[in-house]
């Protein structure tokens, strides 16, 4: 791949800077698909373990080594409707669930040998034809005449509209985008879901019936809280995280290029032509989860020549799990830890470089030695997390705690009525998987709530 | 360095590997490729009576059973004999037997069940030279529908008749090819001996439907929407290979006669296996058919080093030395007592071991301790049956121990007692006759 010279000034920031075939590779299949013999073989490396860790580990507890035997024998459709079971969004969790810290780190042939049984592909290879032929393999239950409405169609808000479904329960869901998906469609990097599966996905668990999504309805905005507690059988919150955290340091408003990851991101997932984004050529990166790896290693795939992520702390304390740094570090990005920054410099109204001071931990209070160094950049992005937004919630009696609505083992709020889950709760994971989880257990309460039969 | 030479009924071959009668020796550029890839000797493809060739399916001859990743467990076929002219099979093996006279050729033989017909067809196969010849008394399909292979070989009195006529028309050793479709290997067996054959050969291939299409509602693989039976071979049939050359090779009334071991042979190992149990030579053929003939190479080195290892010098050295240690059950010492062990240090805690104990067995290991993931033998329950260490993933984490010292938990016995078996057992119906 060439990378195309931008000279004019000193601040680098363009588009194109790889030609349209090099981004179409750089963007390609993170992991392509098993094909049928190669999933066939992998399934007959599972054990199909008693009691299996795998299953425990899972948030949404699939039937692991039932799915993989179904898939050893032959029945691929049985095996996607077992993972469809447990956990309806079982694609997208298959192509972005960190699972070398859930089920392939349970996995007993991790502890034999290192070579856990690739759970996450054979889950894809599993689910993949039924989402493609677009047709949710379960019967809408019939109609109770309660309705629910849930805020937000992202994993958790679709998983619980589905559940509610089956049972007979409709949803209306409000959605501040214009598509559903949540951060499947806005979030996640390209590569890890191409060809617009998140769409394909969410219009999969849609078509069950029951459920109408109001889309660019947000909550506070174009609907209001109070509304729907009064208008509905049940409410479900899966809104997602709002704002994110700033640095907090001099110019950070002002200077051009400094730019929010999750922002960024979301224009990235959108764009109808990656060779037309801008990206800069020397790219700083703040943070340590994965929205600091999928910013980086997506700056560097549309043609960024340095791209660093500096971290305060150590690579041990990284959100962000070692398969997906390594994941940065093999496509070309350097990874400093223990550094935080502590000015931004600019060239004009641009940027052009930061200021870090190195870090260290004393009982465990971070503390600066007093050195410093500075990384010449043209564009910064910040990826150091995002608050609750519950600003919409009008100010309604709620437990809240960090910014997040705290929820029972059920997903209850503390207020009558009203379940939530997802990023917006407390204690969750920001996982796409614990998500679909709350959605679930959520429409199971919803249901055992009004008096439908259990589901 | 070890001494694989074969002395078998005076035909001798470099090494006891030899092709079975089989497709791969149905022409002479096979069977010269396969001594040029070191195969000890061969038994050319069955040859039937001059006249009309025989007529082959033009549709698919061979079905099969994969493991995983393709792997193939067995093979069947419904091949029938050799399909070339006679006359161009017997000129094949007179110069194939000039050319290389220090391997074994044999030739595999199956005409009507009369005594012309087989003498006609030695005199034939004996100007060429060949060292021998072996009685197709086992192929299950096609022919047997003709009156001939198993449908001979199932019926003792046909196979000491036929063997008595091979003998009294040839002067070359007889070999009798017998079929594993039968309910006591020992009765062709001992027919064949009492007919005057000097050696046999087993197993033949075995009935077998390898599997039904369920689309096409047809056994897989069918031609033109039917299917027939056909003879299984392959590495799934050697263990009942195994068991009827040891029911042969401990008969007192089989006593001497020499045995030519077939069935899934597929590494030096097997081979090993059936010379163990008292086998002359070891044929081979879905190996062969899997892998080509390269494999000979693995088996000589592999049986090579084995002997080195042990100290054979020869393979007579350990020939037959597994034979005494196969008995009746009712031998078998009751009072030697095993407990599984299964290693923590080795297990990865897959739990397989405890769900087949729990769901199918005796309920002898638990699956956790003090609230740990944790798999561990109740000595109480524990009959030492072996399932867990058969199930378990991993080589030698789960052990059978032989107790002999305290009380065995399960019974309140001593692990320490005399050997005992059923002959002598106070709930042997007859022992408590001989008492009364």
């Amino acid at each position: 791949m060439t990378i195309a010279a931008h000279p004019p000034g000193l601040s680098d920031v363009a588009p194109g800077r790889l030609d349209e075939a090099s981004v179409s590779v750089n963007f390609a299949d993170l992991h392509p698909p098993l094909a049928r013999h190669e999933a066939k073989v992998e399934a007959e490396r599972c054990y199909f373990c008693f009691d299996a860790p795998c299953q425990k580990a899972c948030p949404t507890s699939i039937d692991i080594p039932l799915f993989i035997r179904q898939i050893a024998a032959d029945n691929r459709y049985g095996a996607a409707r077992t993972i469809f079971d447990a956990n309806i969004m079982g694609g997208m969790c298959a192509r972005v669930c960190p699972t070398e810290t859930l089920c392939e780190e349970a996995c007993v042939r991790e502890a034999a040998e290192g070579k856990p049984v690739t759970i996450g592909l054979l889950q894809r290879y599993a689910t993949d034809p039924a989402i493609a032929a677009g047709k949710s393999p379960y019967a809408r239950g019939a109609p109770t005449g309660r309705r629910a409405a849930i805020v937000g169609a992202g994993p958790a808000g679709l998983a619980c509209a589905h559940a509610l479904a089956i049972a007979g329960i409709e949803s209306t869901i409000f959605e501040a985008h214009p598509k559903a998906g949540g951060l499947n469609e806005y979030g996640i990097a390209a590569y890890k879901a191409i060809d617009g599966f998140a769409a394909k996905e969410a219009a999969f668990i849609l078509s069950i019936g029951g459920i109408e999504v109001r889309y660019g309805a947000a909550l506070g905005r174009d609907v209001k809280f109070d509304d729907l507690r009064r208008d509905y059988d049940a409410v479900f919150l899966g809104t997602g995280l709002g704002a994110t955290n700033k640095l907090g340091l001099a110019r950070e408003g002002e200077l051009e290029n400094v730019v929010d990851a999750v922002d960024y991101i979301a224009r990235l997932r959108q764009a109808e032509d990656l060779t037309k984004l801008p990206v800069g050529r020397r790219v700083v990166v703040i943070g340590g989860g994965m929205t600091a790896i999928d910013i980086a290693v997506q700056s560097k795939k549309l043609g960024a020549q340095n791209v660093t992520i500096v971290y305060r702390r150590g690579a041990d304390k990284m959100k962000a799990s070692r398969f997906e740094r390594e994941l940065a570090q093999t496509s070309g990005v350097v990874i400093r830890t223990w550094a935080r920054p502590v000015s931004l410099e600019g060239h004009g109204d641009a940027l052009s470089g930061v200021v870090f001071e190195d870090t260290h931990e004393r009982d465990g209070v971070l503390a600066s030695p007093g050195s410093v160094f500075r990384i010449e950049a043209d564009m910064l992005f910040t990826a150091i997390g995002q608050r609750g937004a519950l600003d919409a919630l009008d100010g309604a009696p709620i437990d809240v705690k960090d910014g997040r609505i705290v929820v029972d083992a059920e997903r209850r709020t503390s207020l009558e009525g009203v379940w939530a889950g997802g990023d917006c709760v407390l204690g969750g994971e920001d996982l796409t998987v614990s998500a679909v989880e709350d959605g679930k257990q959520a429409a199971r309460s919803i249901a055992a709530a009004l008096g439908v039969a259990r589901i | 360095m070890a001494d694989l030479r074969t002395n078998f009924l005076g035909v001798k071959s470099p090494n006891p590997f030899w092709l079975a009668s089989a497709p791969p020796t149905d022409r002479k550029v096979n069977v010269e490729r396969a001594f040029r890839a070191g195969w000890g000797g061969v038994v050319w493809k069955t040859l039937g009576e001059a006249g009309p060739p025989i007529v082959n399916v033009s549709g698919a001859r061979y079905g099969a059973i994969h493991g995983p990743d393709r792997r193939l467990i067995a093979l069947n076929n419904i091949e029938l004999i050799t399909d070339r002219d006679l006359e161009i099979n017997l000129q094949e093996i007179k110069e194939v037997k000039r050319a290389w006279r220090d391997r074994a050729l044999i030739v595999s033989l199956m005409v009507p069940c009369d005594e012309d017909s087989w003498k006609a067809i030695l005199a034939r196969v004996e100007e060429t030279d060949c060292d021998g010849v072996e009685l197709n008394f086992g192929c299950p399909h096609g022919m047997s529908e003709r009156g001939m292979g198993s449908a001979v070989g199932q019926v003792p009195e046909y196979v000491e008749m036929v063997a008595r006529w091979c003998k009294a028309h040839t002067r070359m050793p007889v070999i009798v090819k017998l079929t594993p479709n039968i309910t006591d290997i020992k009765n062709p067996a001992r027919a064949a001996k009492n007919g005057g054959a000097d050696a046999v050969s087993l197993i033949n291939t075995i009935n077998s439907i390898m599997a039904i299409d369920l689309d096409s509602m047809t056994p897989d693989v069918a031609i033109d929407g039917k299917g027939t039976h056909g003879g299984m071979c392959g590495p799934a049939v050697k263990p009942i290979a195994l068991a009827m050359v040891a029911e042969i090779a401990r008969d007192r009334e089989c006593a001497g006669l020499p045995i030519s071991a077939i069935g899934g042979i597929t590494t030096w190992r097997d081979a090993a296996e059936f010379i163990a149990l008292g086998a002359g030579t070891a044929q081979v053929c879905t190996a062969a058919m899997t892998y080509g003939f390269k494999i000979v190479e693995e088996m000589i080195s592999g049986l090579s080093s084995f002997m080195d290892a042990k100290g054979y010098a020869r393979i007579d050295d350990f020939r037959g030395r597994a034979v005494p240690s196969i008995t009746d059950w009712q031998n078998l010492n009751l009072n030697f007592v095993v407990k599984a062990e299964i290693d923590q240090d080795l297990c990865i805690k897959c739990g397989r071991c405890h769900i087949v104990c729990e769901d199918t067995s005796h309920q002898a290991i638990f699956a956790h301790v003090n609230g740990k993931r944790r798999f561990v033998v109740n000595d109480a329950e524990c009959v030492g049956c072996n399932l867990c260490a058969l199930v378990c993933p991993v080589e030698g984490c789960i052990t059978l121990v032989h107790k002999t010292a305290g009380v065995d938990p399960r019974t309140g016995l001593d692990y320490a007692r005399p050997a005992a078996n059923w002959t002598t057992h106070p709930n042997n119906p007859s022992v408590q006759k001989a008492a009364e």
